[in-house]
């Protein structure tokens, strides 16, 4: 009994000062370099640099925080409602059909009212997850493997993509300006304003997910068993499809589509705690994505300074061999 | 004897049209009843009908003197539980998370185990013969394990009535005998009423206390072993010719 309660300690405190170290090197590191007792100042009382941290680090460091939790843990949801191990809002297609959805949005509010709230733009994404995740259940109906599922979920993507590419075809040109940055995935030009929202959304998904993490164990041994002990399973995959929507829906709106973190990071989670209880699992998955997305975000703004990489391309160059892993392992088994 | 299980008139189906119809049965605290017949003649619609997975599209089941359809879903979960034929293949459970699942419909809102609860599980894992694989991967463990283990989840959740479909179907022989022994030990001990849908005619004969044989959606006859298996009932109800009952059961 003891033993997995260590682990359980050992990966935590782990895991807590992980995030600690990637905020602050989030916050300390970039392209303008800053001597590190300045940095302090400049935080703390208004200094030379209080501008670039504050404008600029400071928000992206806490959006890639909160966003990566909330992707990370979006995935973690959509495995348990597929038990299916490689099943996340990017490879389902939720993240494209949010993606089609805010591109949509952005490009009808430009043309007519020149501005656009940010929670407009999450309600956009939100009815775009939702309208992809609803397809996905229909072939799920169909299809009982799982690989056919993300098969599926990715022609998914393909479609509203080619969708999304065709409406900015046609997008004025100053409006495409905006829209090729957050199409690619980035957590730059983030404003305090845009956290404090992320992290209400978050924050009440991840309060959601409390009310759930008792039948989420049951359902682990199948929905047969979950129903013969008691679950309302009606409300838990009710409970499943809007919450991973929500917080997919968050990031998509925010930061365009980030691809992998969903799938790589519970499961190397999974296999730091060596459990699949949701109740282990769910904080671990969203301090665990956090520090993965903070990391990443480094890479992607420092590793070619002053050009940007893409967050999608550093989470796919880490992401998509563990997917590969998982696959190669379970080939064993019936897919 | 009271009567734990008390089927009247149940119909069900899939869709439209029933699977089974007008089927009626009692089961008593303390007994086996076993349900036989050839595959597709609605051994587990029944058993699904009577423990509420599939709703019923007419009759009457009663659990424990009450209406199984004003139950409501915690209560009906405390009195009766299952074992199902449908392979479990859990994401890193060892064998004793397995078995405390069983305790889920007396947990809290977060599913956190009390020391009773803890007790229960150890209990029910040693009466299935089981402590040495508690921390075992559910998965690794060998068939005849994995349904002893189900068997002490099922038992976890402390019910009066116990549902199994097919328990057996993939064990060798001295699995199937160990897990029958378990099985008897446990109905006796704790006064459970039983029911079993078996394909093993052999076993059925010896563990159960009724059989009830049900073809095409009806039970054709209820009885103990001896009235049951005689060679018309077998052979009428299985379709086998003479000849071929004559090679293979004498």
């Amino acid at each position: 009994m003891s033993k997995p309660r260590a682990r359980n300690i050992t990966v935590f405190s782990l895991l807590i000062l992980g995030v600690f170290a990637a905020l602050l090197s989030s916050v300390f590191i970039g392209s303008t370099s800053i001597p590190f007792a300045e940095a302090v100042r400049s935080i703390f009382a208004h200094g030379e640099y209080s501008d670039i941290l504050w404008k600029i680090r400071i928000p992206r460091a806490l959006s890639a925080l909160l966003l990566g939790g909330a992707l990370s843990l979006s995935g973690y949801l959509l495995q348990t409602f597929f038990h299916n191990p490689i099943a996340g809002p990017f490879v389902l297609g939720v993240s494209s059909g949010a993606k089609l959805t805010v591109a949509l949005t952005m490009i009808a509010a430009f043309r007519y009212v020149h501005s656009v709230s940010s929670g407009i733009m999450v309600a956009a994404a939100f009815v775009g997850s939702l309208i992809s995740l609803g397809f996905v259940l229909l072939v799920s109906r169909r299809m009982k493997r799982m690989s056919m599922l993300v098969v599926c979920g990715i022609m998914i993507g393909y479609i509203c993509s080619a969708i999304t590419d065709f409406a900015v075809t046609f997008a004025r040109d100053s409006d495409i300006v905006n829209l090729h940055d957050w199409s690619k995935g980035t957590f730059s030009g983030m404003s305090m304003n845009d956290v404090l929202t992320i992290a209400v959304i978050t924050a009440a998904a991840v309060l959601g997910t409390v009310f759930i993490v008792k039948p989420m164990s049951a359902y682990m041994l199948g929905e047969s068993y979950a129903q013969s002990v008691g679950v309302n399973l009606k409300f838990l995959k009710v409970m499943l499809v809007v919450l991973s929507g929500l917080l997919s829906a968050c990031v998509t709106a925010f930061a365009g589509p980030v691809s992998f973190v969903g799938i790589a990071v519970p499961h190397i989670v999974r296999l730091l705690l060596k459990t699949s209880k949701p109740s282990v699992m769910i904080p671990a998955c969203f301090l665990a994505g956090s520090i993965f997305c903070m990391a990443c975000d480094m890479i992607a703004r420092t590793a070619l300074s002053p050009t940007e990489l893409s967050i999608s391309t550093v989470t796919a160059v880490f992401g998509a061999p563990v997917v590969i892993g998982i696959l190669v392992r379970r080939k064993r088994g019936e897919m | 004897m009271e009567t734990a299980v008390s089927v009247k008139d149940l119909s069900a189906g899939y869709g439209k049209g029933n699977v089974i119809e007008n089927v009626s049965f009692e089961v008593n605290y303390g007994e086996i009843l076993t349900l036989i017949g050839p595959n597709g003649g609605g051994k587990s619609t029944v058993i699904k009908a009577v423990t509420g997975f599939l709703e019923k599209s007419g009759g009457e089941v009663t659990l424990c003197g009450e209406n199984a359809e004003k139950l409501g879903r915690a209560k009906l979960s405390k009195l009766l539980s299952v074992m199902l034929t449908e392979r479990v293949k859990p994401d890193l459970m060892t064998c004793r998370d397995v078995v405390a699942a069983g305790r889920y419909p007396y947990t809290g809102m977060f599913g956190a185990l009390s020391a009773e609860d803890g007790e229960i599980v150890e209990n029910a894992l040693k009466t299935v013969e089981a402590e040495a694989l508690a921390d075992a991967d559910f998965n690794s463990v060998s068939d005849g394990q994995r349904q002893r283990i189900l068997l002490a989840r099922a038992i976890c959740q402390q019910p009066k009535i116990l549902v199994l479909d097919e328990p057996t179907s993939y064990l060798d022989i001295r699995h199937k005998i160990v897990f029958f022994e378990i099985l008897e030990k446990l109905v006796r001990e704790r006064n459970i009423a039983v029911i079993l849908s078996l394909h093993e005619l052999d076993l059925a004969s010896k563990v159960s206390d009724r059989i009830a044989c049900i073809k095409g959606g009806k039970i054709t006859h209820t009885g103990t072993s001896e009235e049951i298996f005689t060679e018309q009932n077998i052979r009428e109800l299985y379709e086998i010719p003479e000849e071929l009952y004559r090679k293979y059961f004498d």
